[in-house]
């Protein structure tokens, strides 16, 4: 699982990479990878300073673990001493007396208002019923993107025509107290940390609605400045926790460490796609892998999981195991996969094929023309694929909007998945086939 | 001492241009400056001591700090060691640091029309710096048309429109979940069968990692390529001054789909530093055209190498 780094890391080692302890030589080249990596990973340079050298100390003279080598067992350390440090503090949020107010506060297009909705349809999907307050006065139009975020997911957004974003959000949860909802979310426009008059405007709004919890919106792509940030409005709100948006991104996402460190204050969740119901609890020993540049197996596993229902599970392992490999299981995998969101995203979650992936360019809108395909055949097609001749081909040609071409493809693609799965099930990683991905290298 | 405008545009110098020199010179400075300790005070006081390993590393630390990335700043420190004597490091690091971002920049507006295109990441002020841009070209006597390419984001384009008509600029739209090559099209063609001098195609903010949407640039580059020949004749990336190390994927990702000829750089009155700009000019030779320093009109500014470098080392 520690790919990339202790790759690097054993080739600095070198001969000592075999010794059975960390003496100082080993550890201090050791560190010096260790920073670059944080450094490369926009970790704060005070923050990866204090970091390294703890973690020296610490790994000076430890015996090298059975199994590793002296590469690995650093990196599982640092890995190890990232989680900790990233996942203390509480990551739930507070509830009190209803409403409870949730108050979130970032820099401009930090993505508040996008976030905001996103926790309301997560707090309804715990239970709760949510309401969202637009006090972002500032921006033009944010009030109706707001409210347009609000109707895809049924949840109640209150706005008024006061000019004042105070009133606006005492108004707010007023209503959504009178409505008797159980957590109210208030949207404030993004401002920049320096602008003392706009900080003290926040102030003045958390003063007013009195929050149960305060949100940090943080764009995981954001540099070494994430520390004048996060010390800002912890001057300034003393927020309670963190929510690290855009990590459906590539950004390695130091900030997030770094915030840690500087505030104290735990991150509690994490934005991982456009879509509203792309928010997840925040995962410390995940972040840890991505800053250090490693796969992310765990969420893949959990991602599966999530969209997998267990008896389908079996059945289609059962099935897999057994070489046997209809359209009808195609379909079903294939929507699975959908279900776990873009598949490149997926992909790049394993170790070692995010790098693959760089030359590899996966068109979802082929994969959408695969199903279209699949769903133009007949349940009887589906299940004996080899009776699909001549006629049956133009026809499904004609029935999914694709051509002769793209059906004979197809046909011949799940033959090679046949194939994979029976290796799969010899539990060998199989790549999936260029045709049903539309995948190409680019130049 | 600052570019202008005039320069930029390469156009005859006026009075009003030597004003904006002075002017500018102390806004960037003092956006810069504001609520940040200065990188040369980070280093350590007093004179430098090349013979310092110390004093290196707090030089490395202060670049790091900035933004500016571990292969920049180890460049730019290998240089600095290159030479041996340094006599005033702030001297010696602004011009480094000018040379790794080349000459100054130009736009070229003799094609009729001069096509740009806008892109960048989710929130990075592509709009507002299409916007101000317009306004600019306007002061300048070109005559401009605005396409409203971002229809993914509610209400873009009602904050576009608003933007021309302050500028006086041609202002094509489109429904909102339009197609964006269509509107790409539609304001080239209007571009060409107006007489406009500069036509600016805005987009919506998309991650470089979502590979459908990043084809869907590519084309509405290639609309716009199938226009008039040449064009886009500049393909801007607008890059927030907030963003760390990732800025270096941004420009190689949206480089590859849609070729990019220069950043804009935003955000800069904030506490941010900027350095990803240098970076991005050192990893990719991808140049810094214009700058954003504030909300107002008048703080969106062409990109002076020398000044930046200054502003970013001494304050």
């Amino acid at each position: 699982m520690f790919d990339a780094l202790s790759d690097r890391l054993q080739a600095t080692l070198g001969v000592l990479g075999r010794a059975k302890r960390l003496d100082e030589d080993a550890v201090n080249k050791a560190m010096r990878e260790i920073r670059l990596a944080l450094l490369e990973a926009d970790v704060n340079f005070q923050v990866v300073r204090d970091f390294v050298a703890g973690v020296k100390a610490e790994a000076l003279g430890d015996d090298i673990l059975k199994g590793l080598n002296a590469g690995q067992q650093v990196v599982k350390l640092v890995h190890d001493r990232l989680t900790e440090l990233m996942g203390a503090g509480d990551s739930q949020l507070a509830f009190g007396r209803s409403p409870t107010v949730i108050l979130m506060a970032g820099l401009q297009g930090s993505g508040k208002t996008t976030t905001s909705a996103k926790l309301a349809l997560h707090l309804r999907r715990e239970g709760k019923q949510a309401g969202l307050v637009a006090a972002d006065l500032q921006r033009p139009a944010a009030i109706d993107q707001l409210e347009q975020l609000g109707k895809q997911i049924s949840i109640p957004v209150y706005r008024t025509d006061t000019q004042d974003p105070v009133q606006a959000a005492v108004q707010g949860v007023a209503r959504a107290k009178e409505d008797g909802l159980d957590v109210v979310i208030v949207d404030t426009a993004g401002r920049l940390n320096v602008d003392e008059a706009l900080m003290d405007e926040l102030a003045r709004i958390r003063d007013a609605v009195k929050p149960l919890n305060i949100l940090l919106v943080l764009d995981a792509m954001t540099g070494q400045e994430a520390v004048n940030v996060a010390e800002a409005f912890q001057a300034h709100v003393a927020f309670d926790g963190v929510v690290l948006t855009k990590l459906d991104g590539d950004a390695r996402g130091g900030a997030a460490l770094s915030v840690k460190a500087i505030t104290g204050k735990p991150i509690k969740f994490a934005s991982v796609g456009e879509k509203l119901d792309q928010l997840e609890v925040f995962h410390p020993d995940r972040m840890a892998s991505r800053i250090l540049g490693m796969g992310d197996v765990l969420t893949l596993i959990e991602k599966a999981e999530a969209a997998v229902a267990d008896d389908d599970q079996e059945e289609m392992e059962r099935r897999m195991r057994a070489g046997e490999f209809t359209f009808d299981d195609f379909l079903k995998s294939y929507r699975m996969l959908r279900k776990m969101g873009p598949v490149k995203g997926i992909l790049k979650l394993l170790p070692g094929v995010g790098q693959q992936l760089d030359g590899v360019d996966i068109d979802e809108a082929q994969m959408a023309r695969v199903e279209a395909i699949v769903l133009s055949m007949t349940p009887l097609e589906r299940r004996s694929p080899s009776i699909i001749n001549g006629p049956r081909r133009r026809r499904i040609a004609a029935g999914s909007g694709t051509s002769i071409d793209e059906v004979n493809r197809l046909l011949a693609a799940r033959k090679q998945m046949q194939k994979m799965m029976k290796q799969f099930g010899k539990g060998t990683m199989p790549m999936l086939p260029p045709e049903l991905t539309g995948g190409k290298p680019r130049r | 001492m600052s570019r202008t405008w005039a320069e930029l545009f390469g156009d005859e110098p006026t009075v009003a241009d030597e004003q904006e020199k002075t002017g500018f010179f102390g806004r960037l400075r003092d956006s810069l400056a504001k609520s940040r300790r200065a990188l040369t005070a980070e280093l350590a006081a007093g004179t430098f001591d090349t013979g310092d390993e110390e004093a290196w590393e707090r030089l490395e630390e202060a670049l790091i700090h900035g933004d500016v990335g571990v292969q920049a700043t180890a460049e730019i420190v290998r240089r600095l060691e290159a030479r041996g004597e340094v006599a005033d490091l702030g001297d010696a690091l602004a011009e480094e640091i000018e040379l790794l971002f080349g000459a100054a920049p130009t736009f070229d507006l003799t094609p009729k029309p001069t096509v740009i295109l806008v892109v960048g990441v989710n929130g990075t002020g592509k709009t507002t710096t299409v916007g101000k841009l317009a306004q600019k070209f306007r002061e300048h006597g070109r005559s401009v048309l605005v396409g409203a390419g971002d229809t993914f984001r509610a209400a873009a384009e009602e904050q576009l429109e608003i933007w021309a008509e302050r500028a006086g600029a041609d202002f094509i739209g489109a429904p909102a979940g339009g197609d964006p090559a269509a509107v790409a099209f539609d304001a080239v063609e209007a571009g060409k069968a107006r007489g406009r001098d500069v036509v600016i195609v805005d987009t919506a903010g998309r991650l470089h990692t979502q590979s459908h949407l990043m084809d869907e640039l590519a084309k509405v580059r290639r609309v716009i390529e199938g226009r008039i020949d040449g064009a886009p004749h500049e393909t801007l990336l607008v890059v927030d001054a907030t963003t760390g190390q990732n800025g270096l994927q941004q420009a190689r990702l949206f480089g590859e789909a849609v070729g990019l000829t220069g950043v804009a750089l935003t955000k800069l009155d904030g506490s941010a530093k900027g350095g990803i700009a240098v970076a991005i000019a050192y990893e990719l030779g991808l140049p810094v055209k214009l700058v954003g320093v504030g909300e107002g009109l008048d703080d969106l500014r062409p990109f002076d190498p020398r000044e930046f470098a200054r502003a970013l080392v001494s304050g």
